[in-house]
């Protein structure tokens, strides 16, 4: 059973080509994915990214629990609505999901997670915040339905459980879309359609940093000044009953719906991970270029850390790397490319629009790797290795 | 859909070959497989003079999502491929049926023309495809 947006007729009354993503039916591109792609880095084009998963925290010992789950340290958020991105890994260090952090509140934090790993995370989640309860208070976790299996809309399965008194609440919100709105005209066209008095407290919001303001019609949004495309602009949580009108007002404002072809070739532009393609449950933050992201921070027990240190102890045996191929052909995830140290594949890999010409991240034994070369249907073809992103704020980055 | 040209046969794969007034075959992928496609950013040409059989890979076009193997219609030799697509394999999206032709292949059985689709049949493959 297919799921779908709010936005699902709005696309295909534009001629949206829809595929199956993650068990969702979604806009991959209305027309042109190369043109949607030009829109965003030139001017603005927005996405519906409803699939994604929010969940809301609340409770006293929310920053606690998230000190313990998040391998990125949830203590750099000092003030409200400011955001963090993460890692959320399991006991071996592998990588459960990425997600972004909002602190909204002391009781109250908001994750933003994948779409295709909703069900892992909820569960995950859930169970971490069980577990965590049960270790730091006396009180029984309540309001679980055990064994609740239907995931659809439902805030009832991990997701639903109550807090003990002083625990954490895990609540799913199927009642929000969201749409990012991206390119270096997105905040301009976002901020006109605002009432006037939200008008230049958001155009003053900074980089990874969310506040709620009043859109069309007086509809309460969340304004978060996040992407995933390597331009500026907003990604804007809304409720589910007023997204079309959001989206018909943005594009009257001249915001070009984009599809999530053109969200991937962006975002990989940008140097930006996909889970599931660049990194999974088999893979550390030091093999996916993560560690950035990565908080070791003094007396802090995440879950994951102890095998990251023993990791990083031991040597990381492979690394991930961004590549070039200046020859003709596109890179794709899953061929495999040769180094003086051993074979490695392609990760994210695609023809680049802004560089008209393949880009992609490999991973790779560490060490030297002497000349790369990738396999393309059994010829090998030269890769030059290049520090990324590929693209920023609309340009290809110096050396690309 | 219906402006599928009548000249036109079709493998199930979507390939559409033409007989040209000297005999010489010329294929492409139909307006349905671009479409499919999206955005084409690469062609890989035969060589002029290779020789091909009906049903085997001979040239690939890729698209920003993916690539895809093209098929000849029937056997023969290669004698002309359209070199505009190096630079511009957009041509093929912007016009599949003629400016995006991709080989012309001299045939060496005839015969084999007779087992493609006309455009009727295949113009009812790709309504059953889209159900």
């Amino acid at each position: 059973m297919t799921e779908k947006t709010v936005l699902n007729a709005t696309h295909r009354a534009l001629g949206a080509r829809m595929v199956d993503f993650g068990g969702w039916d979604m806009p991959i591109n209305y027309g042109s994915q190369i043109e949607e792609h030009h829109a965003v880095r030139r001017d603005a084009g927005m996405f519906d990214v409803s699939h994604m998963t929010v969940i809301d925290l609340h409770g006293a010992r929310t920053r606690e629990f998230l000190r313990h789950l998040l391998a990125n340290s949830v203590d750099k958020l000092k003030v409200h609505g400011k955001a963090l991105y993460s890692c959320m890994l399991n006991e071996q260090g592998g990588v459960i999901d990425d997600l972004i952090v909002y602190y909204l509140g002391e009781e109250f934090f908001r994750l933003v997670v994948n779409a295709a790993t909703r069900a892992k995370d909820l569960a995950w989640i859930g169970q971490q915040a069980q577990a965590f309860d049960v270790q730091g208070s006396t009180s029984v976790a309540g309001g679980r339905k055990p064994g609740a299996t239907d995931v659809q809309g439902s805030t009832s399965v991990a997701g639903g459980r109550k807090p003990g008194a002083t625990g954490v609440e895990v609540k799913e919100r199927p009642d929000f879309a969201m749409i990012a709105v991206q390119g270096p005209n997105a905040r301009g066209k976002v901020i006109g359609l605002l009432h006037e008095v939200d008008q230049s407290r958001i155009e003053k919001l900074g980089k990874f940093s969310a506040a709620a303001a009043q859109g069309p019609h007086g509809m309460p949004l969340f304004v978060a000044r996040t992407g995933y495309t390597g331009e500026d602009g907003f990604e804007i949580i809304v409720p589910a009953e007023h997204a079309v009108a959001l989206w018909e007002a943005l594009q009257a404002a001249g915001v070009a719906p984009a599809g999530l072809g053109a969200r991937d070739t962006l975002r990989l532009e940008a140097g930006m991970n996909l889970y599931g393609q660049d990194m999974d449950e088999s893979v550390s933050p030091w093999e996916a270029n993560l560690g950035w992201t990565i908080a070791l921070d003094d007396g802090r027990h995440f879950i994951g850390r102890a095998a990251l240190e023993a990791q990083q102890a031991a040597g990381v045996k492979r690394v991930m790397v961004g590549v070039v191929l200046d020859g003709k052909g596109v890179l794709r995830h899953g061929q495999t490319v040769l180094t003086a140290n051993g074979a490695g594949e392609i990760l994210s890999g695609s023809f680049a629009p802004t560089l008209n010409k393949a880009v992609a991240f490999a991973r790779i034994p560490a060490g030297e790797p002497g000349e790369i070369r990738v396999d393309i249907r059994g010829r090998e073809l030269p890769l030059r290795r290049v520090k990324y992103p590929f693209v920023r704020d609309g340009k290809p980055c110096a050396g690309i | 859909m219906s402006d599928i040209p009548g000249d036109l046969k079709f493998l199930k794969s979507h390939e559409w070959a033409r007989v040209e007034d000297d005999g010489l075959v010329r294929v492409g992928i139909s307006d349905h497989a671009q479409s499919q496609l999206g955005d084409l950013v690469y062609v890989e040409l035969p060589e002029v003079g290779a020789s091909v059989r009906a049903g085997t890979g001979v040239a690939v076009v890729e698209s920003v999502k993916a690539a895809s193997d093209i098929y000849s219609p029937v056997s023969g030799e290669i004698v002309e491929v359209n070199e505009a697509l190096n630079d511009k394999p957009e041509i093929i999206n912007e016009d599949a049926y003629e400016e995006g032709w991709i080989f012309l292949v001299r045939p060496s059985d005839r015969d084999e023309l007779d087992e493609l689709l006309d455009a009727n049949a295949y113009e009812d493959l790709v309504e059953s495809e889209d159900h």
